[in-house]
């Protein structure tokens, strides 16, 4: 497990992304392809690849995905 | 308790009517083509049912009930029991089903009520109807279940619109001498019942000047507070969070294995929800029915309804293992394994 994965994890779920778009420390939520239905997107993926279960409230106390991915060491 | 089992009681039919009218969620132009395509990929919900105006839930239940007491060739005063459940009833008082039981013809000794659940409504239902069929020996009875929703969406509301679909279904149930058992997990958790909610138009909030009037919630999300409001990503964390291990312990209580069963047939809330509930119970893609692609999310009736469009011809034919498991508005949620056995199971009826 690691930051960078992470962040790449989070870039293969949205579409029609160039690598490199996303990075741990920018508001994820402020890219051009950025939708609401992205947050079921993924609370599904960190629950499938970590076991760990995020909140609405969760994401939106995260800006950043460094953020998120705290988020899910806590809860893991 | 909410685990028991119930024995003797078996499903000898099933039938489904929706209304004929379709609407894609291709043509939905609130949203930009990439929030479409985005839409259909995860939902999976690519069109849906719409019942024309004055078309009520009852009146599809009615249809799908006809059809499947002439296939099954059963004497109406042979019917003992009639339950409908719905979210959508036709008045506020009296009780649909006791309108149906006369619109059908069945005989003055039926008992008919309501039960007002949504998606978990089809396995509480059957747990009820069977539960009172044991004890009072009664021989046949109706379980009606289904919805119109789509007259309590708004268009402007990404959120909801372009996800639900109307159906209304019918179970045909008999007391049978084998011993055959239904196994039941049943669950509540009212401290989520904002998750999905119609606020306006009840006891609590009556209707008032502004129930009508649209309000912006979100980007893309307007409705008035007589509309469904869907809060999905609550409803999403309850769903991947309860439903797993309330599915585990149901099998662990019957001494089954995710091997053991058929077809696992889910409500059909939308796609994403239930591979990732398939995928934390290892289940194979194939065992899990979709009927979501052509329907929508149909509230109570997803369950029937995916056996009749996706299941017919099996169900019709041999002996099936089925865990059928409903979860949604309340919260509520609630599972139960049961075998069907060449059932009367008709082609879906489209009015």
């Amino acid at each position: 497990m690691s930051l960078d994965v992470f962040v790449k994890q989070v870039e293969e779920e949205i579409e029609d992304l160039e690598p490199g778009t996303l990075t741990a420390d920018k508001d994820y939520r402020e890219i051009e392809q950025w939708s609401s239905m992205y947050a079921l997107i993924l609370i599904a993926m960190i629950d499938t690849e970590y076991d760990v279960t995020i909140s609405g409230e969760d994401l939106k106390n995260c800006i950043t995905l460094r953020d998120l991915y705290t988020t899910v060491l806590r809860k893991k | 308790m909410s685990s028991f089992s119930i024995s003797n009681v078996k499903i000898s039919g099933i039938a489904a009517c929706v209304p004929k009218q379709k609407e894609s969620n291709h043509d939905y132009d609130w949203i930009t083509e990439n929030e479409r395509n985005l839409l259909i990929k995860t939902t999976g919900i690519e069109e849906r049912r719409i019942a024309e105006k004055g078309v009520v839930t009852s009146d599809l239940c009615y249809t799908a009930s006809e059809k499947l007491i002439s296939e099954l060739d059963w004497d109406k005063s042979d019917i003992g029991i009639l339950i409908f459940i719905s979210q959508s009833r036709d008045y506020f008082l009296p009780a649909t089903s006791i309108i149906l039981q006369d619109k059908l013809g069945l005989k003055q000794s039926t008992m008919a009520f309501d039960i007002s659940l949504g998606c978990s409504g089809y396995v509480y239902g059957l747990s009820v109807i069977s539960s009172l069929m044991q004890t009072t020996q009664t021989k046949k009875a109706l379980l009606m279940v289904g919805d119109v929703s789509s007259t309590s969406l708004n268009k402007r509301d990404k959120s909801t619109y372009p996800l639900f679909g109307d159906a209304g279904t019918v179970t045909a149930l008999e007391l049978n001498s084998n011993k055959i058992e239904m196994s039941f997990d049943l669950h509540s958790d009212g401290s989520g019942y904002e998750a999905i909610i119609i606020p306006d138009g009840g006891m609590r909030n009556p209707i008032k000047n502004d129930s009508y009037t649209d309000i912006e919630i979100d980007k893309g999300v307007w409705r008035c507070p007589r509309n469904l409001s869907l809060n999905g990503l609550d409803v999403f964390t309850f769903s991947i969070t309860k439903i797993h291990p309330h599915i585990i312990k149901l099998l662990d209580n019957s001494s089954k294995s995710v091997d053991g069963i058929d077809y696992f047939v889910f409500h059909q809330a939308n796609k994403l929800i239930l591979n990732t509930i398939r995928k934390k119970l290892k289940i194979e893609e194939e065992k899990v029915p979709l009927s979501l692609q052509k329907y929508g999310n149909t509230s109570s009736a997803s369950i029937p309804l995916t056996i009749v469009t996706e299941l017919n011809k099996e169900a019709s034919s041999k002996k099936l293992s089925l865990l059928l498991c409903g979860f949604g508005v309340g919260l509520s949620w609630g599972s139960v394994i049961l075998e069907l056995d060449n059932i009367c199971c008709p082609k879906i009826i489209e009015v």
